[in-house]
Parts: structure tokens; C-alpha cells; sequence
């Protein structure tokens, strides 16, 4: 077994309505950072993990993403894996 | 008289107004802890409003994981009546046990205040004794009430009457097709936003909330006579 650390990015889906992005968008224009468009919050999980291989590190972290670190309704995510 | 087991959870607030609008309703309603695995021969379960687990990570995501709610899930797949309001309706989408998801309000804002709905669906367990269109006054209180559900869901809710209450004069929190209120496709499992527990008597400013209660508890004579056989310490559902 080996010591890993996994980072998860939970996003908002695109297709939705992301208000808390757009009020962060509607900020950074009022502080005259006028060229930002398309900002969305999301979500950075970290976690360390003991598991045979980077692999089935990987593989253990997505069954944890469906089953609850992020809602397939109204969310993506993406797996980062290292070792410690 | 209808047994009712009103699920708490750890940051449940609303199930004391939950099992008072129940008994004035009639019901032999009870308070459930969410370690629970029994739900001692309910009738009917809600899970009632609240911050459960402090909405840590998603609202209701946490709870619906809470030991009590595989017996929950029995119950509703036993066409059970089960009934989720606010974080309830949050944790029962979480569970699955009803389509689509509740986001973040869409101007940010936790709303606290009246809100109108009007009933689209009477049939189901909770608003057998509402007319199809009525109008009602019921005070909304939440951060994350926007419901959403991909356009075929969306569509299908509405196709199959699964639409309960939509909101009117104003959508409140953005949610698709001024969704306030759904039922899944057995109409057993009712989610709702608003609180109807806050409405059920003149001197709380109205009991437009007061009829899901009844409902609920008017549905006993036939459901009892008609669906459901007591053996022994068991509810045999035949």
C-alpha cells in the first residue's frame, strides 16, 4: 500500500445557473477587473488516501464522488492523484 | 389514527412544529432519532426542515446517509408515504428517492418570509383535501431552494403530474418551472420547499398548511382497510 494524496474539483455543471460565480463576477468588475467573464465557485476537496496504486486511488475516489462528494444532478468533478 | 414518525436528524429545527401540526391533525406522531433503524410501525415518516449536519458539503447530503434512512428508503419502496419539507425535500433528492436537486437561491439570498403556491397535483398522500388550483399562503425559509432537473426530468415531472405545488406572483428562489413541490412517479414520496408546518391555525397568520396534515391523516380508513394487513409487530403491505 501506498500513502496518496487526492484532489477532487467539484464544479457547478455548465449548463446551470451558477449565482455565486456571477456575484463574485459582479465584484471583481466593481475592483475595475473589467476583462473577467464566465467566473464559477466550486468546491476542492483534499484528501490522503492508502491504496495499492495511484490507479485504484483513483478509482476508490470517483465510487466516493457518485456516491457523495458531489451530486451528478448539478455537479462534475475531476480526480487529481499524488503520492505524500 | 395514523402513526407518524418525524425523523430528527443533528441540526433538524422544525420537528416540534412538525409533530404539533401532525397531532392537530389528529395523528399519533412521535419523534424518530436519526440513529435510529426502526421507525416503529409508521404510517407515514417526514423528514422535517432544519440545517442537518450544518448543510456541510450539500444540504441533506450528509443526512441521507443517517442510519435511520435505509428504513426510510424500505418504507417509501414499500409505497410508504413519506413526506420531506425543505431540508427534508433536500434529503429525499439526495437519497434519490425524488428526481432533480436543490441549488443555491438564485440571487444568494436566505429568504425567510410568506411565499404562494398553488396546487397543481391532489393526488397524492399530503393534498387529497386541497382543490386543483388553489392558492396558498405558506412562509418559505432557505438558502438552497432553486430546484433544478435536467429538461427531460423537468419535462417528465411535468408530463406525469408530478409537479405538486408551483409557486405564483413570483418565483422566489429561480427554481425550473417555479417548482415549489414534487412527488415521484409512485406519488407516495412528496418533497415541498415551503413550510405548511407554520400554517395550520389562525393565531400562526393562517392554516393554509393545516390540509397536508389532514390529508395525511384522512387517507387512514382506506390505505389501512384497503393496503396494509398488522401481523404481529409488522405492517405486511399487500
Amino acid at each position: 500500500m501506498t500513502a496518496y494524496r487526492v484532489e477532487v474539483r467539484v464544479m457547478p455543471r455548465a449548463a446551470l445557473l451558477d449565482p455565486q460565480g456571477q456575484a463574485v463576477e459582479h465584484a471583481l468588475h466593481a475592483l475595475g477587473f473589467n476583462g473577467v467573464a464566465r467566473v464559477r465557485v466550486g468546491k476542492h476537496l483534499v484528501l490522503d488516501l492508502d491504496a495499492p496504486s495511484g490507479d485504484a486511488a483513483a478509482a476508490q475516489v470517483r465510487i466516493m464522488c457518485d456516491r457523495l462528494l458531489a451530486n451528478p444532478v448539478t455537479e462534475d468533478f475531476d480526480v487529481a492523484v499524488r503520492t505524500t | 389514527m395514523r402513526r407518524v414518525a418525524v425523523v430528527v436528524f443533528p441540526g433538524s429545527n422544525c420537528d416540534a412544529d412538525t409533530v404539533a401540526a401532525a397531532r392537530a391533525a389528529g395523528s399519533d406522531a412521535y419523534r424518530v432519532w436519526h440513529r435510529a433503524t426502526d421507525l416503529q410501525q409508521a404510517d407515514v415518516v417526514i423528514l422535517p426542515g432544519g440545517f442537518s449536519y450544518g448543510d456541510y458539503l450539500r444540504s441533506g447530503a450528509i443526512a441521507r446517509f443517517s442510519p435511520v434512512m435505509a428504513a426510510v428508503s424500505a418504507h417509501a419502496r414499500a409505497g410508504g408515504a413519506v413526506l420531506g419539507i425543505c431540508n427534508g425535500f433536500q434529503t429525499l433528492c439526495e437519497a434519490g428517492l425524488l428526481p432533480g436537486a436543490l441549488m443555491r437561491n438564485a440571487r444568494l439570498r436566505f429568504l425567510s418570509r410568506p411565499a404562494w403556491v398553488r396546487v397543481e397535483a391532489v393526488e397524492t398522500p399530503f393534498t387529497g383535501l386541497y382543490e386543483q388550483g388553489e392558492v396558498l399562503e405558506i412562509p418559505i425559509a432557505h438558502g438552497d431552494g432553486r430546484f433544478v432537473a435536467d429538461p427531460r426530468t423537468a419535462a417528465e415531472l411535468e408530463a406525469q403530474g408530478q409537479v405538486v405545488w408551483r409557486y405564483v406572483r413570483d418565483n422566489p428562489n429561480g427554481s425550473t418551472d417555479a417548482i415549489a413541490g414534487i412527488c415521484n412517479a409512485g406519488r407516495n414520496v412528496v418533497g415541498i420547499m415551503p413550510h405548511p408546518e407554520r400554517r395550520t391555525a389562525p393565531v400562526l397568520g393562517g392554516d393554509d398548511g393545516a390540509r397536508v396534515f389532514q390529508s395525511m391523516e384522512a387517507g387512514n380508513a382506506t390505505q389501512h382497510a384497503v393496503d396494509v394487513r398488522a401481523v404481529g409487530d409488522h405492517h405486511l403491505r399487500v
